[in-house]
């Protein structure tokens, strides 16, 4: 009760605070998942059409995977040095598996039947692309970001470590405070609740991206 | 149209081509049938046209040109394609669907919607089915919109792999009658893949048969049933459908039982009663001294006049309707069915008679096609011809 009492006095007090933060750990993993994107999404595509290099990729991400994220981080700063670029590069990493994946799975999972008629229609590789493959895989491809984004969330978290800011510099006050679990939780229950409603988003995109309609 | 000169395909440098050294010609407004076990290479000979698969070795020629030389993208724009796994966009509208070419060769709206409304009448389905998404249609329905797809952009060309294959037979049947119907009334070229022999036999009006990536066979169905060019023809056309094909090939001479009961005109009609009386027979032909047949004189024409008449000349009846050894036996039996004769007599050029098909004679012919060819039967149940 007595940390209840005093959580809510610590967010009436801190609102500001806790918004600016919430609102900057919210941008640290939509750029990670963005600029994983941006190369994962090409990646998964290209995989899926030159099969060969599938194992490779999808075996390095899954090793990429494996590395504890403040391990990574630890070993980014020594490049990018304290600061949010760090957090954004190691959440970037840690995105492009589960995006990648889910193009490659995708992309596979296109009928091939739908593929032949295509080209036998006329259409140019682009076009194929463009008009059958990516529609038909968007919202396999919406699953990886949704995965990639919570798992973003959390791993921002981590970021405070080295200086990116974000909720987790306000779970890390509290650790360093005596009697800090109000203040913990001021900063974890945001964290929680920001994974949450990002999953719910995302899944609510991704079956409005569905292909087949369904009446 | 097409035409296909020494043709190889090979998919590994070794070993045996798929498709080997293949020549062929296929006219305008024909339909033709590649038909062979799998592995034979219908498939590939078939996508080669489209450039799916490329050519290894010689050419594929449309109205004379040369396909290699052409853009494959735009000649596959200019041939329809429909497989056996129909392959609609799942994303997309049927009409979309039905004008996916036409939407690549950058019709208008108008053209478009004006084209798919025109199109999903030929087959009967209603204009709302536009609106809808394949997933909301049967197997059939689907098909036909495979087959509108591409018939869309009016190509003079259309390949078809195994496209009823994975249908039930019913939709199947009525989705062959309709295709057929409509290939003749657009005239359209069709190069048509299948494993079904009834399919190549109901449709095609060349059946290429293919082993080994070569042409065993290519001809018309009824040439191919007359005459199979080797036992692996015959083993894949099937005894049994070779036996049932034979109605449509067997001439009247074949069946002809051997003498008919005759009388000559100027017999008295005691004399003909006495015959027919003698042969357990209810009819006798009547022929001149050369065996021209002259008419025919049956018990009831006996009966009525055998008071006011007293020679057969008088009585008989000259409207007679005859046929020779080499007409087909599928048309005698229609028109004795149609005429409800019970026998037609069998004349030579110069009207001569020579023999008689009897009513018997087609019950005789009925039970061999439904039981085989009787012999396996007299082997194996002994007793059943003596019933």
């Amino acid at each position: 009760m007595e940390t209840l009492q005093q959580l809510i006095t610590y967010v009436s007090t801190n609102a500001d605070y806790i918004w600016v933060e919430f609102y900057r750990h919210f941008l640290m993993a939509a750029y990670g998942v963005l600029f994983a994107a941006i190369i994962a999404i090409p990646l998964g595509i290209l995989i899926a059409k030159y099969g060969k290099l599938s194992a490779w990729v999808l075996s390095l991400g899954s090793i990429i995977q494996t590395i504890p994220a403040l391990g990574a981080m630890a070993v980014i700063m020594l490049v990018f040095g304290l600061g949010v670029n760090t957090a954004i590069f190691t959440l970037m990493l840690y995105s492009i598996l589960p995006i990648t994946q889910n193009t490659y799975v995708g992309m596979k999972s296109v009928d091939k039947n739908v593929v032949e008629a295509a080209y036998a229609s006329g259409m140019t590789r682009f076009q194929v692309l463009r008009m059958v493959e990516l529609p038909l895989a968007v919202s396999v491809i919406m699953a990886g970001l949704r995965t990639a984004i919570v798992i973003g969330i959390g791993i921002a978290a981590v970021g405070a470590f080295v200086g990116a800011g974000g909720l987790g510099a306000i779970i890390v006050t509290g650790t360093n405070a005596t009697d800090g679990t109000a203040i913990i939780l001021a900063g974890a229950i945001p964290t929680a609740f920001m994974a949450i409603i990002a999953d719910v988003v995302m899944g609510w995109i991704e079956r409005k991206l569905h292909p087949v309609k369904t009446s | 149209m097409l035409e296909f000169k020494n043709v190889t395909k090979r998919y590994s440098s070794q070993g045996r081509p798929a498709v080997n050294s293949l020549n062929l010609k296929i006219e305008k407004g024909e339909f033709v049938c590649f038909i062979g076990p799998s592995g034979c290479g219908k498939t590939t000979t078939m996508k080669m046209v489209n450039r799916l698969i490329d050519i290894s070795e010689g050419q594929i020629l449309i109205n004379g040109k040369d396909i290699m030389k052409q853009n494959p993208v735009e000649l596959r724009r200019s041939i329809g394609y429909v497989i056996q796994q129909i392959g609609l966009m799942p994303h997309m509208t049927i009409k979309e669907n039905i004008v996916l070419v036409g939407t690549l060769l950058k019709w208008s709206k108008e053209e478009k919607d004006a084209r798919a409304k025109e199109l999903i009448k030929l087959v009967d389905l209603p204009e709302d089915y536009l609106d809808k998404y394949p997933h909301e249609l049967s197997g059939g329905q689907q098909q036909r919109i495979g087959v509108l797809r591409a018939l869309a952009a009016n190509p003079p060309l259309i390949l078809m792999d195994e496209p009823f294959g994975a249908l039930d037979p019913i939709t199947r049947d009525s989705l062959q009658d309709e295709f057929k119907k409509l290939q003749r009334e657009l005239g359209k070229t069709i190069v048509f893949v299948t494993h079904d022999m009834d399919e190549a036999l109901k449709l095609a009006d060349r059946i290429v048969i293919m082993r080994d990536g070569e042409i065993v066979q290519a001809d018309t169905p009824e040439e191919i049933l007359r005459n199979p060019a080797n036992e692996f023809v015959e083993e894949f056309l099937g005894k049994e459908r070779l036996i049932q094909g034979r109605p449509d090939v067997v001439t009247v001479g074949q069946i002809t039982g051997g003498s008919p009961v005759t009388i000559e005109p100027q017999a008295t009609l005691k004399t003909a009663l006495a015959t027919m009386k003698d042969k357990k027979v209810d009819a006798l032909l009547v022929i001149d001294s050369n065996r021209k047949l002259q008419g025919y004189i049956d018990i009831e024409m006996v009966n009525l006049n055998y008071k006011k008449a007293t020679t057969v000349e008088k009585v008989m009846e000259t409207d007679l309707f005859a046929v020779t050894e080499d007409s087909l036996l599928r048309d005698t039996v229609h028109k004795i069915l149609r005429r409800g004769a019970k026998f037609v007599p069998v004349v030579d050029e110069e009207n001569r008679l020579t023999g008689i098909v009897t009513r018997a004679a087609l019950a005789n012919l009925l039970y061999d096609t439904i039981w085989g060819d009787g012999m396996e039967l007299e082997d194996e149940k002994p007793k059943l011809r003596a019933l």
